[in-house]
């Protein structure tokens, strides 16, 4: 299982970096939201995983045996889903309003600001 | 349950809490504001005050034991870094009372520089990465939001750019997080601490702290990783700018520092050298840059990059003197780099603009400004008898120890062109002649825009010619940074390793 899961991490890392390359800032945004959710599956992958071994304590033992699923890794991706997408919600509005004011999606439209 | 620690994360949250509840009543969230940073100080001190005394306090979140539940430490690093925050906090919320205009104060500007302020003293406070994660993504998301505040072309297009770079770093330290838990099973930086050094796969975790340097690179703005600092922080209000300036980015240098000290020093003769090639390169195109601009605020940004370089040189260094210069630097610049961007705006004020060729003649009109600027700026350049003398003169004297003498010639060097492009502001904006238009003028009263420059400058005096128990502290910090086992048992418990 981790084979594949580790080829399609690489793939999303591929696709979100070049989202991010486009000058649209819209595919930047999508390309920032990819690339989260390769960082969460890149957790969930590297911390181990079991297949069907719950880390449930059975009905009539006091605690568990090994080898069960480490419920940590998928805390911390909840966690981290959760921010992304908070922030994802952020980026949305930001993006709507930079087009607005800017009137282009054009991320060379917005150099001013540079040196 | 020692409650200390626990404060400065509490009373920020209060406090923008309590902002929320009175949205739409201004005079009420001004005053709970400067209240809120007050009373922040206030927790602050005292537990710098605690733990110089007792040593290394650590508060176990719901009672859950030191691996498994989240941790909040404070070691004297910790404890200085919530203190000039807390001083941070106090001088922009009382300068913000005058400079920030109504529409932003309205549009929440109180409730989210409190939460900037809660995220900031996390970050520092925390003893879990992942839960630096998560402290790290309340700060951005705060400061995205006052960076955006208002919403004028300038702002939003140096938002994109800060949110962008922002975010890809918290992907890679996120992915670095999960790699580093699937390679060591913990997240708790004290438990990293005992199973890093006893870590079988060596080569892993240099790749890992090398991501870690990345991602934190990113926040703190170091060499080839900082150009969304100068497109993005003379954007926004000045009150917003010099917090960022202030805060944000030495975020990144605390956790760099914490990260190298602790956990990541198995290789310290590869880490430890990239961190030092990276420190000079940092001084010297920052200021470079510096020297190519023409905006009063763009200078200063510029400027803030080239210091990085000097906070992490003493990192780079990595002795004892080399650390505690590195702390004193840190304090310095967050005291004198706020007052620079105070100073800029209350010039604003008087001119109407930025651009260092409009401006002129302030030295006739507001002598007592310009000598509030010169206090920070020859303090930033490192002359004596002021605060950035002897930060530089530490890190210098602890690099010549090490024999390190191209990183020293190049940390002279830069503190030479700080001080060129310092002398140009003055002459451009102070000494050569112009005329008073008033275009700039905000409502609010000049002595709650001065007040606060004073304040900082004179910390700043103080800092220079009464030195000795500030560096003494500064020293006692980085002692126990290099001497972990005293953390590690603070956090873990059990018997002194």
């Amino acid at each position: 299982m981790e084979t594949p899961l580790a080829v399609v991490i690489g793939g999303l890392y591929a696709v979100g970096l070049y989202l991010m390359l486009r000058r649209s800032v819209v595919k930047l945004l999508i390309g920032l939201a990819v690339l989260t959710n390769a960082a969460n599956l890149l957790i969930f992958t590297a911390a181990g995983m079991t297949r069907g071994r719950p880390p449930l304590v059975p009905s009539g033992q006091a605690q568990l045996s090994p080898p069960y699923a480490d419920p940590l890794p998928q805390a911390m991706i909840l966690t981290a889903i959760v921010i992304g997408f908070g922030v994802l919600a952020f980026a949305v509005a930001l993006v709507h309003r930079v087009v607005q004011v800017v009137g282009s999606d054009d991320l060379d439209a917005m150099k001013t600001t540079d040196t | 349950m020692n409650l200390l620690p626990v404060l400065p994360l509490l009373i920020p949250l209060v406090t923008a809490l309590a902002c929320l509840l009175a949205w739409g009543r201004r005079s009420a969230q001004r005053s709970l504001g400067v209240a809120g940073a007050a009373a922040l100080l206030g927790a602050a001190m005292a537990l710098l005050r605690t733990v110089s005394r007792t040593g290394i306090v650590a508060v176990q979140i719901g009672n859950w034991p030191a691996p498994f539940g989240i941790t909040l430490v404070a070691d004297l690093f910790s404890a200085i870094m919530v203190t000039v925050t807390g001083v941070i906090a106090l001088v922009v919320a009382v300068y913000s009372l005058a400079a920030m205009d109504a529409r932003r104060e309205v549009f929440g500007y109180y409730p989210l520089l409190h939460l900037l302020l809660l995220g900031v003293c996390g970050a520092f406070l925390t003893g879990d990465l992942f839960n630096l994660y998560v402290w790290f993504e309340v700060m951005l998301i705060a400061s995205f939001v006052l960076l955006a505040l208002g919403g004028e072309r300038p702002q939003l297009e140096g938002a994109i750019k800060y949110v962008t770079l922002n975010l890809m770093s918290s992907a890679l330290f996120l992915a670095a997080v999960g790699v580093l838990y699937g390679t060591a099973g913990t997240l708790n930086m004290a438990d990293l601490a005992v199973k890093l050094r006893a870590s079988a796969a060596p080569g892993l975790v240099t790749t890992l702290a090398v991501l870690f340097l990345v991602a934190f690179g990113v926040k703190a703005a170091i060499f080839p990783l900082f150009f969304w600092l100068p497109a993005a922080y003379h954007t926004p209000p000045v009150a917003v700018s010099a917090v960022f300036a202030g805060l944000l980015t030495k975020v990144g240098v605390y956790v760099m520092i914490r990260v190298f000290t602790l956990l990541f020093v198995q290789d310290v003769g590869y880490t430890h050298q990239i961190i030092l090639v990276v420190s000079g390169l940092t001084m010297v195109t920052g200021v470079l840059g510096a020297v190519a601009q023409n905006e009063f605020r763009r200078v200063l940004s510029f400027h803030i990059i080239s210091q990085i370089g000097y906070m992490i040189l003493g990192l780079g260094l990595f002795t004892p003197a080399a650390l505690a210069g590195s702390i004193f630097y840190i304090v310095h610049h967050i005291m004198v780099k706020t007052n620079l961007f105070l100073v800029s705006g209350a010039a604003y004020r008087l001119r109407g603009t930025f651009e260092l060729k409009s401006l002129g003649g302030l030295y006739r009109e507001a002598p007592a400004l310009s000598i509030l600027f010169l206090i920070p700026a020859l303090s930033l350049a490192g002359m004596p008898p002021l605060s950035g003398f002897f930060a530089k003169l530490a890190l210098v004297k602890a690099g010549m120890e090490r024999g390190e003498y191209i990183i020293v010639a190049a940390a002279l060097g830069v503190g030479l062109l700080t001080l060129f492009s310092m002398t140009k502001i003055w002459a451009e904006a102070f000494w050569k002649p112009g005329e008073a238009s008033g275009a700039g003028a905000a409502p609010g009263s000049w002595a709650w825009i001065i007040g606060p420059i004073t304040a900082l400058a004179l910390v700043t005096v103080v800092l220079g010619l009464v030195g000795q128990p500030f560096f003494a502290l500064a020293r006692r910090a980085a002692e126990q940074l290099l001497n972990p086992a005293a953390y590690i048992q603070a956090v873990l418990g059990g018997p002194p390793r």
